[in-house]
């Protein structure tokens, strides 16, 4: 037996609210919509429950041409053309030019799968609408072979959405709905506990100190996610650097490696002008 | 109980509907939590609330509603559950679109004994377990090894819990979009206007879509059209600069410029207060490189939407009379400038930084939404798509 409680895996920290979230999704069969800033963890989100229930994991990433029907499927006139030219046999049979979405692999794997539905919101406005009706039935008609497609188990699915359009009420109100909140301090202890067990207690404790310090550099116009945590704190351990080196104190203003964290000009520029500024306040 | 604080959810303008509340219920039915009262608020907040910005909101009613009821928490999930109270329920709150959906799914009754023999199965897989349906006052949490004293909340708050509850800390405070705008929703408040941009925009043809669609209609053209990524909306922005709106420029120019990109059409200008037979463009040259306002009226056209941003607080005589303004010698009237441009661009509004509830405090920014028609809307999220959306209803 799979287990039905996802309570976070030893690779990925949840909260008690997003486990909550998670929960009431796969129990009740409602997908579940997760948004908050890039970098913390809703696309790594699905793939953990996967590996926790003990699924297997499928993923349909959005872009700003995907069409709801390609999630279903495609009939691919094109090569049934070009095999009407070229005398193929195949022609014949139009269900050799269907081709198979994700969503109908989600519903005809052997078990109950999870089926990431990442970034909801690149995709045309009517894109959610276009999917309420099979996410409902669970089912949908193929018209060329006049055959209806049945889930075999309703998929757990996990819905991930950047804000960057206002979902449909309609949709919203089949989901779940979680936003993960940017991780506390607590919290991204756990995070970077769980990608480098072994980073000594100083070092981690001095790099989150200036993490955060730096994130609450007003006007910055991408304040470092998680992901450049991570990476800064895999070049820290790379160099070698000590974690005094990481204190704020007068001789060493500017973090080592701060390239890391922040990624646009700008806010490098920010940054040094702000350093600058305090640092002839302080002489 | 639990019919109020949907009541309550509504009236604080968390838009909750009938179906999401049947959700919650049937989640407790299936017990998806059952141990605390933080696990029934996070519970609460997945299947009630689907944008951040009506957590704080959520979170206050839920602060205020649960506030000291730890045994009348259990009472709530508890027995008297829903037949009655979700028919009183329905009929107080079901909306047109709330009717059709049930309609959709069978009609009231046949969603009601649905719902019921749910419950009751649920009941007959769980047996033993505390009753859920008809039973009075047992509480669904023995089986679970419920402690009451784990639940305490309210100013009550035992040794060992965390001081202050999940809801009350109102963390998601700056998610609401009727506080002002800062560096997080301006950036959201740009994807709004991005999204006006792009509206009504002309259509152009699709080549890949029409040439799958031809062959799939065996080859019969069929053309199809998808709409052209920038669009035609044009804007006049006018910003107030200087004095009372300094706090306020840099939020203003960053959301504008930003913009600017999206649409074809932005034409900008600053003013001081009030538009006077001058504006300028480049703030730091006000003084020498001015724009007659004249000028601006003849070379745009009148479908052109103007969209003024200022606190319209001033001295009023800087509104009414000849030579009110702080800054020069006006020969007309601020009204007259405001009245010429409304005339020019029927098409108008006006975004305020100042908080709603001071307007009506501050006689000149009566004065300019008298003239504007009422049409002021403050600088938020809110205010923001509001005023789009007058916009676009053409006058
Ligand atoms: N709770 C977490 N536990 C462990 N790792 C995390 C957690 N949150 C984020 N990470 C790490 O941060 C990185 C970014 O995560 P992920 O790509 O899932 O974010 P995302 O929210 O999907 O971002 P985007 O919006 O940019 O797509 C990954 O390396 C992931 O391992
Ligand atoms: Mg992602």
């Amino acid at each position: 037996m799979s287990p039905t409680r996802f309570s976070g895996t030893d690779r990925y920290v949840a909260t008690d609210d997003l486990m909550m979230a998670v929960n009431a999704a796969v129990t009740l069969g409602r997908p579940l919509l997760v948004k908050g800033e890039p970098g913390t963890g809703k696309t790594q989100l699905a793939e953990e429950v996967a590996l926790a229930l003990n699924r297997p994991f499928l993923q349909w990433h959005i872009k700003s041409t995907t069409k709801a029907q390609q999630g279903l499927y495609e009939y691919d006139a094109v090569s049934r053309l070009r095999d009407s030219q070229l005398g193929d046999e195949r022609v014949h049979d139009i269900a050799n030019y269907i081709v198979k979405g994700k969503l109908w692999e989600a519903f005809t794997t052997d078990v109950q799968p999870v089926l990431l539905i990442d970034e909801i919101d690149k995709a045309d406005i009517e894109f959610p609408n276009d999917l309420l009706h099979e996410l409902d039935r669970m089912e949908f008609f193929v018209y060329e072979t006049r055959q209806v497609v049945k889930a075999r188990h309703r998929p757990i699915i996990i819905i991930t959405s950047n804000n960057e359009k206002e979902l449909p009420d309609a949709f919203l109100r089949r989901c779940f709905f979680h936003y993960i909140r940017f991780p506390d301090r607590e919290t991204m202890e756990r995070i970077v506990n769980v990608h480098y067990p072994n980073l000594k207690k100083r070092l981690l404790s001095e790099a989150l100190e200036a993490f955060f310090e730096i994130r609450d550099v007003p006007g910055l116009k991408k304040r470092p996610s998680t992901s450049e945590l991570l990476d800064w704190i895999k070049l820290l351990v790379a160099e070698d650097i000590p974690p005094e080196a990481l204190r704020g104190d007068q001789h060493k203003l500017i973090p080592p490696l701060y390239g890391a964290l922040l990624k646009n000009e700008q806010d490098v520029h920010l940054f040094e002008k702000l350093l600058f500024m305090s640092k002839r306040k302080k002489d | 109980m639990m019919t109020e604080f949907f009541l309550r959810l509504r009236k604080a303008g968390v838009p909750v509907t009938l179906t999401e509340f049947l959700t919650l219920l049937e989640a407790l039915s299936q017990r998806v939590t059952a141990h605390s009262i933080e696990e029934f608020y996070y519970l609460a907040r997945a299947t009630l609330v689907k944008d951040e910005r009506h957590y704080d909101r959520f979170d206050q009613v839920f602060g205020s509603h649960f506030k000291g009821l730890e045994t009348l928490f259990d009472e709530m999930i508890g027995a008297k559950v829903p037949l009655e109270w979700l028919h009183k329920l329905a009929e107080l709150t079901l909306s047109e679109e709330d009717k059709q959906l049930i309609e959709a799914l069978g009609g009231w009754e046949k969603l009601m004994e649905t719902f019921a023999q749910r419950m009751a199965e649920q009941e007959g897989r769980h047996q033993g377990g505390s009753k859920w349906i008809g039973t009075a006052g047992t509480s669904p949490f023995g089986a679970y090894g419920y402690n009451p004293e784990g639940i305490r909340i309210g100013q009550d708050v035992s040794r060992h819990r965390r001081a202050v509850k999940v809801w009350d800390r109102r963390e998601f405070r700056n998610f609401d979009d009727t506080v002002e705008l800062g560096t997080r929703n301006i950036k959201i408040a740009l994807r709004r206007l991005r999204r006006f941009a792009r509206e009504g925009a002309a259509q152009e043809l699709d080549l890949d879509d029409t040439i799958q669609s031809t062959a799939r209609n065996a080859g019969y053209l069929e053309l199809k059209m998808v709409p052209e990524r920038h669009n035609a909306v044009k804007v006049l922005l006018f910003l107030d600069v200087g004095g009372s709106m300094d706090d306020h420029v840099q939020e203003c120019e960053e959301l504008f410029s930003a913009a600017r990109s999206e649409f074809k059409h932005l034409e900008y200008f600053y003013f001081h207060n009030m538009v006077y037979e001058g504006v300028w463009k480049d703030n730091r040259r006000r003084f020498n490189e001015k724009t007659d306002t004249m000028t601006v009226l003849n070379t745009f056209g009148q479908d052109y939407k103007l969209i003024l941003v200022g606190d319209a607080t001033m001295s009023p005589y800087e509104i009414t009379y000849p030579g009110g303004s702080v800054e020069h010698f006006n020969a007309e009237a601020g009204h007259i400038w405001l009245s010429r441009l409304l005339r020019a661009y029927p098409n108008a509004i006006w975004l305020n930084p100042v908080w709603p509830n001071r307007w009506s405090y501050i006689p000149s920014v009566q004065i300019v939404r008298d003239m504007m028609g009422e049409r002021m809307y403050p600088l938020t999220l809110e205010g923001l798509e509001q005023g789009i959306r007058a916009l676009q209803r053409a006058r």
